[in-house]
């Protein structure tokens, strides 16, 4: 049996907003669309920016990607603020309570010393390359156009400063809060040979103009290799090595990389099925940025794992960018 | 091992700070190349101080709890007809204000310090401005959110989006921020970052959000409570911000100077539709225009600047001008939208007797001797069935876009208006500040896409005002716009409230 509570209902005059309206027809709208489609302004920015005389503020021109509709770029977790920050809060709380649980326990005695220097010289440095990809993607938030696509932008790009201060508390929880295992990781980021390459990867990367590309060399191709390398390689032969209480201190980047996953094979997706010339365009970045990543990570994953480690991390990224429609 | 203790300011600078790197591979300049044209000094980006300190932890956990309460109580304003709650469906017409005005300024809140958030080589003031960014696509959101429900039961909302870009009031607002977005990072800061935030924020913001505590409306004031905590951090921001800048290096104070002159005359000018909306629009008044004013610049801002001026800072160019104009504005917007209520896309209405007097107490030097007997008159007019709309449309200031409507300080009945010559071609201005702004940057100001001047050249389709209005704004025309008498929006809030 149920109970039901009279209230007064008056009948609403419109379901949505007009332009709600004229996407998805005359029915009540989503909080995601309300919040996302059309936002953006299109026409009539009064004056070009002083630091960009050749666009105009917002300007779909930032990119060789071209869509007839930026709003195609639909998020698959439908996040706009108060989804996204409540669902990052909840994933927070599960990673303060596994810190607090190895830092109570005091569990870092338990890992053998040589694989805590291998986590500071192999896992820590990360953190730069998570600083790396704040910027990429704030900068596509920036510059990009539509909503739908700019705000997702925005909200990887401040998970990633999430993830550069989780590995961060890695260092400070393997030191005792001395922060010499920081300094010792950011000196291995700027003089060892092994991470050399993925410093000047990262470096170039900040540099490039066009948005979109900037986007792919990080979030669609380093991220991938990395990811498979470290937060799913790396991560097996540290829990086959007596460091498996590591990946407590990991699970939150771990989580979120799968779910962030889910969106960037999205956007990717979708710019590829726009047009043969974007395809192609997300083929030759791709092509680029990959030669160089495979080149960069090599002597890492050499030191992390093996030779075939790397090219299994190349493997999963490919038959993603295949389910994406791209390289087929 | 026993781990030592970490303080807040150590901590923070290590999982924050400490990220950046000294470029080998590339040459910074290219990373971030928009730090130098402007003239700012940077010398060392280390001096910067954390105006707060929150991890990304933290915000999440914070920023979801507020979220969690705000939503819930807007679930129940739509669900128990909160709209019903309002004092008068007057009021509603502050809140279409709010949306088709001040919200998409949120947005360009959040492109602006997003573009500052990856454009500044300091690492500390990045992450202060992306975290704001971030703040500020909330606030878009959220607002948009409050405000769907009105939308449901009242006309005017349905078309924010569209009309932000192109109607002629909406201009203002819009050119401001447009105008602060297309500037440099540094000028941005100043103009956004402490002259907005810091300096005006208390009379945009609290007025709406006053104004919504005191007429009923518990989805707006609900975000007003719920922002209050993020608007205390962007003020920490403003403040850091400049000193920052005047500490940095001593050619930094005529250039901030300069955009201090310049954006206090902005802001001023895009105040005067708040303004508008204390004194007339909001059925249960919270203060006067002349009050807000008085307390919140006039006392609040004459202390900041006393603090600021060891720096070399002074008051702000025609501070002397703005003192005498909280007597006028409200009244000569008001007057203005009255008239041509027909092209504005909420409702315009004469005040009722009662508010005539409160205007009359409340401006004692000025209300009864210039701005009543056209109230007088207008209120005859209507009751011979005769409700006077202006036929005409207004000349548009070059800098601020604001209708020639002001008149000079000294003397309201003579109407104000300056005007210069560049290029060949002579530019018009409601005041000498706007026209300084105009002189000090013509190439950039000469871009003003002014909406009537739009009209007149036909990039606004046409001919008949009639079919701008629909074709070009999208506005529902006779629904949406003209008085509030017989309005569509009072004819319901009649039935639902049982008035014949």
């Amino acid at each position: 049996m149920t109970i039901e509570i009279k209230t007064a209902t008056l009948e609403p005059v419109r379901n949505t907003f007009a332009h709600i309206e004229r996407r998805f027809g005359d029915k009540p709208a989503t909080r995601y669309q309300e919040a996302t489609y059309d936002v953006a302004s299109e026409v009539n920015f009064h004056y070009r920016p002083l630091w960009q005389p050749e666009f105009e503020l917002n300007d779909t021109g930032r990119t060789a990607i071209v869509m007839e509709d930026w709003y195609a770029f639909k998020d698959p977790r439908q996040f706009y603020y108060g989804t996204y920050v409540q669902m990052r809060a909840k994933q927070q709380e599960v990673a303060e309570s596994n810190y607090s649980f190895f830092e109570k326990r005091d569990l870092a005695r338990l890992i053998p010393e040589e694989i805590q220097k291998k986590v500071i010289r192999l896992l820590i440095p990360l953190r730069h390359v998570e600083q790396a990809a704040n910027l990429n993607n704030v900068y596509g938030s920036s510059l990009g156009y539509g909503t739908a696509i700019t705000q997702a932008l925005l909200y990887n790009g401040m998970d990633r400063l999430g993830n550069a201060q989780y590995l961060s508390r890695i260092g400070l929880i393997l030191d005792g809060n001395s922060s010499d295992s920081l300094a010792e990781a950011k000196r291995y980021w700027m003089d060892d040979a092994i991470w050399q390459g993925v410093r000047a990867y990262c470096e170039a990367n900040i540099c490039v103009e066009d948005w979109f590309e900037s986007f792919v060399a990080q979030d669609v191709v380093l991220d991938a290799l990395i990811y498979e390398l470290v937060y799913l390689q790396f991560d097996q032969w540290l829990a086959d090595n007596g460091g498996q209480d590591i990946s407590m201190l990991t699970e939150f980047i771990q989580n979120w990389n799968k779910d962030t996953n889910r969106w960037v094979d999205s956007v990717v997706k979708v710019a590829a099925a726009e047009s043969d010339a974007n395809k192609q365009q997300l083929e030759q970045w791709i092509s680029h940025w990959k030669g160089k990543a495979v080149e960069a990570l090599a002597p890492l994953a050499d030191e992390m794992l093996d030779a075939e480690a790397l090219s299994n991390a190349v493997a999963a990224m490919d038959k993603r960018l295949n389910k994406a429609g791209l390289f087929k | 091992m026993a781990a030592k203790k970490l303080n807040i300011k150590d901590k923070y600078r290590l999982l924050t700070r400490d990220l950046d790197w000294d470029f080998s591979y590339e040459d910074p300049k290219k990373a971030f190349p928009y730090e130098e044209f402007e003239g700012i000094k940077i010398t060392d980006w280390n001096k910067w101080e954390d105006p707060f300190r929150l991890t990304m932890d933290s915000y999440w956990k914070y920023q979801a709890e507020k979220e969690k309460k705000l939503y819930a109580i807007l679930d129940a304003f739509s669900q128990n007809n909160g709209h019903l709650n309002v004092v008068d469906p007057r009021y509603v017409n502050a809140v279409k204000i709010f949306l088709t005005g001040v919200s998409p300024l949120e947005y360009q809140a959040y492109q602006g310090f997003a573009h500052v958030g990856r454009q500044f080589s300091g690492v500390g003031a990045r992450v202060a401005c992306q975290m704001q960014s971030l703040d500020e696509l909330r606030h878009v959101q959220t607002q948009i959110h409050a405000m769907s429900h009105y939308n449901k039961f009242f006309d005017g909302f349905q078309e924010f989006s569209h009309m932000h870009d192109r109607v002629w009031y909406l201009s203002v607002p819009r050119s401001f921020f447009t105008d602060a977005r297309s500037a440099g990072p540094f000028e941005f800061m100043i103009a956004i970052g402490f002259s907005f935030e810091y300096v005006l924020t208390n009379l945009l913001f609290v007025p709406f959000m006053s104004g919504a505590a005191h007429n009923g409306d518990m989805a707006t004031v609900t975000f007003g409570f719920s922002a209050q905590s993020d608007e205390a951090r962007h003020m920490t921001l403003g403040l850091e911000v400049i000193k920052f800048l005047l500490e940095q290096h001593e050619d930094n104070v005529p250039i901030v100077q300069k955009w201090i002159d310049k954006w206090f005359w902005r802001g001023t000018r895009l105040l005067t539709i708040v303004a508008m909306m204390m004194d007339y629009m909001l059925p249960n008044k919270v203060m006067s225009w002349k009050e807000a004013w008085e307390v919140y610049f006039e006392e609040a801002g004459g202390a900041l600047f006393k603090d600021l001026a060891r720096y070399g800072i002074t008051m702000p160019k025609y501070a002397d001008v703005i003192e005498k104009e909280k007597e006028h504005i409200s009244h000569q917007a008001w007057w203005t939208f009255y008239t041509h209520g027909h092209a504005a896309g909420f409702h315009t209405w004469i005040p009722s007797d009662q508010e005539l007097d409160w205007l009359s107490e409340k401006y004692p030097d000025t209300f009864d001797k210039y701005y009543r007997p056209m109230w007088e008159l207008a209120k005859e007019q209507e009751a011979k069935g005769e409700r006077f709309y202006t036929s005409g449309l207004p000349q548009l200031c070059q800098t601020c876009q604001i209708p020639m409507l002001f008149t000079e300080m000294d003397n309201p009945n003579q109407n104000s208006m300056r005007d210069t010559v560049f290029d060949g071609e002579r530019y018009h201005f409601c005041s000498d500040g706007c026209c300084d702004i105009f002189k000090d940057e013509p190439e950039k100001y000469v871009q003003a896409w002014l909406p009537v001047h739009q009209i007149f050249q036909g990039n606004c389709g046409g001919p008949d005002v009639g079919d701008i209005l629909s074709d070009y704004y999208r506005m529902n025309v006779g629904v949406d716009n003209m008085d509030i008498k017989d309005s569509p929006d009072e004819q319901r809030w009649n039935k639902w409230k049982g008035v014949a």
